[in-house]
């Protein structure tokens, strides 16, 4: 499944002039003003910002759990509630949102049995999904009997049953420890380069960001908004080392000047 | 205590333990010279009553020394406790109010015995959960035997006037020479009034609840109507519904779903908004409809709440059903029982439909307890 980078890719989102006003008892909170964002076929997207810039905000925009206030946003070329009912993409949640009364297969299932796919399929696909993030073995537990970063796998192969090309993840590694962080940041890099998906990454680690991404857009609060879109000129297969090479602390330089940029100090 | 400390197997009673059964040595010494019952001979001088002190007294001495294996000397103690109780049971009954130092003495040192086994019994390490699941369910159920015999020695041996307090004795042979009546009773008040108000109030304030939980003006018009009509006083209703619904049950079992609606109506509404945004949100993301976010997420979400409800109903009911009788009913039911024999001075009739009320809603909330436990085994406060 390679694809050619760059020529014929189609945009999977294409965000124009898009601003996001909420009204609250304060008066409006401009959590996100003036984004222009393009998303090709199979990148890896990291949002990167400090908390308040919008960057979960912009991707609960994009999978239309908020709407706009202003400008235009496609995703696979229609709008995003159509995207939405399509089931275009998986959303990956800070926690991992494991239903506790499932079995881990039962909450990988979940979504298929929504879809109304047939019993054989789901089962299929629950194995399939399971085996790709290393769960084998674990479908007969519970949630509660799995560690963290186990239950965070669970919850990406629940959303790559849905088979979407799409995947959209707000710092699903956020609570986890460092090590499994890297682990399952590695994992998480195969995968991308087994399914040929579009990955769009929240998060506000800047090696994370670094090693994961393909394009990175550093963003501002107070309105929220994008400061800096970083192309990445790292490989596709990168290993855990490549955080050491002077490629790689240049970009991360270069996304930490940024923060530095937008981050007040002042409260 | 170094010849003590030779024989010590590491088994003997401890802590608490050990207290326990030096005292009841003791008490079984001082027991001896004392008159048991009034005009009668000293303990140590009467045929019925010398075994208790020298089985009791002998079990806790190897006790407290750590004599012999465990697990044999603690079935030990329980077996002298029951032979003791026996005899004090025999002894008194023959000697009603006339219970003397003596005799105290060796209800005292019965007690500390019981009291004494539990202990032990508490601290036996039970391989398999059965046995364990049977360690916990004997150690209420021998309180329960232990309160009821305290009862009778108590009450036979200071003569207390059975209208105030009857001896259980007397309540189990009233019970078993009612039968039928306290199963007509039973029939009229639990089996129809109760279990169909219970599941109409219930049912009914469940498909409200989802009701109320879509259409907001229902919740903004119908859960103040249903706080309303939860504080009616039950003794101003039940009256009500005799003259809407007539003598018989239907208006006992009105008057159950009255005091039902409002909890379960309550808990389910809580129940079903408390699923979190996270969790709304990822049915969301699969483009999941409202009833398969109802079924799927909401309900079993509510159930914990649900089920709440369903055990607080089981007890409310049957009281509401009892006291409903109590302003009009045809000439059966428990609540209908109470006020008549109360008014006859029957008191051990009364306290026998006590006992059915108490056997059947622990029963009947045991059994909702269990369903819980099966429908949410997931909950935390379920899984331990």
């Amino acid at each position: 499944m390679a694809r050619e980078d760059g020529a014929n890719a189609r945009s999977v989102i294409d965000i124009r002039d898009l601003s996001l006003t909420f009204e609250t008892n304060d008066g409006p909170v401009h959590a996100l003003s003036n984004i222009d964002l393009k998303v090709e076929e199979g990148d890896f997207v990291s949002f990167i910002g400090p908390s308040g810039c919008g960057k979960t905000t912009l991707l609960r925009v994009i999978a239309d759990l908020e709407k706009p206030t202003g400008g235009h946003i496609s995703v696979n070329g229609v709008s995003p509630e159509d995207a939405r009912l399509a089931r275009a993409y998986g959303y990956v949640f800070q926690s991992a949102a494991l239903y506790p009364w499932r079995t881990i297969a039962n909450n990988v299932a979940l979504p298929l049995e929504i879809m109304g796919l047939s019993k054989a399929e789901r089962a299929e696909r629950v194995k399939r999904n399971l085996d790709l993030v290393n769960l084998s073995g674990f479908e007969r537990k519970y949630p509660w009997q799995l560690s963290g970063g186990m239950q965070q796998r669970a919850s990406i192969a629940r959303a790559l049953a849905v088979e979407p090309d799409l995947l959209l993840m707000d710092e699903p590694f956020g609570a986890l420890d460092e090590i499994v962080r890297d682990h399952l940041n590695e994992q998480l890099l195969q995968l991308w380069a087994k399914t040929n998906k579009t990955v769009i990454f929240v998060t506000h680690s800047i090696p994370e960001a670094v090693f994961l991404s393909t394009k990175i857009v550093v963003l501002f609060p107070r309105p929220g908004r994008i400061y800096d879109v970083i192309e990445s000129d790292l490989p596709r297969e990168r290993t855990l080392d490549i955080r050491e090479t002077p490629e790689f602390l240049k970009i991360a330089h270069r996304v930490r000047d940024g923060l530095r940029a937008g981050h007040s100090y002042d409260d | 205590m170094s010849g003590a400390s030779l024989t010590f197997t590491g088994q003997g009673a401890v802590g608490v333990g050990r207290y326990l059964a030096w005292t009841i040595v003791a008490l079984a010494l001082f027991s001896l010279p004392q008159t048991a019952f009034t005009n009668g001979p000293s303990v140590i001088g009467s045929a019925d009553l010398m075994l208790a002190p020298i089985l009791l007294g002998g079990a806790a001495i190897m006790l407290a020394l750590g004599v012999g294996p465990r697990r044999l000397v603690d079935l030990a103690l329980l077996a002298v406790s029951v032979v003791a109780a026996i005899q004090l049971l025999r002894a008194v009954g023959a000697n009603y109010d006339k219970a003397e130092g003596g005799f105290w003495t060796l209800v005292a040192a019965l007690w500390l015995a019981s009291w004494l086994f539990v202990e032990r019994l508490s601290g036996w390490d039970a391989k398999s959960p059965t046995a364990k699941r049977a360690i916990g369910l004997l150690i209420p159920a021998l309180f329960g035997v232990w309160v009821l015999v305290l009862w009778q020695l108590f009450v036979v041996g200071f003569g207390v006037s059975p209208v105030l307090l009857p001896p259980p004795s007397a309540i189990g042979a009233r019970f078993a020479s009612s039968l039928p009546t306290l199963w007509a009773d039973f029939r009229q008040t639990f089996l129809k009034a109760v279990l169909i108000g219970y599941a109409i109030g219930c049912g009914s304030a469940f498909i409200v609840a989802i009701l109320v939980d879509k259409v907001d003006f229902l919740r903004r018009g119908l859960l103040p109507i249903g706080n309303l009509v939860s504080a009616l006083p039950i003794v101003g209703v039940a009256p009500i519904m005799v003259m809407w619904f007539g003598f018989d049950w239907p208006s006992k079992a009105a008057v159950v779903i009255i005091m039902t609606f409002f909890p379960m109506l309550v808990n389910t509404v809580t129940g079903l908004a408390s699923a979190d945004r996270m969790q709304r949100d990822l049915m969301t993301t699969y483009a999941a409809d409202y009833w398969q976010t109802l079924l799927k997420l909401r309900l079993p979400m509510a159930l914990p709440f649900i089920f709440n409800a369903l055990k607080i109903n089981s007890t409310l009911a049957l009281i509401g059903a009892i006291v409903a009788e109590f302003f009009g009913t045809p000439i059966v039911g428990m609540g209908f029982r109470i006020s008549t024999e109360v008014g006859r001075m029957n008191v051990d009739m009364v306290w026998a439909e006590i006992a059915v009320a108490a056997l059947a809603g622990s029963v009947f909330y045991g059994l909702v307890t269990l369903l819980e436990r099966v429908f949410t085994f997931w909950h935390p406060s379920v899984r331990g």
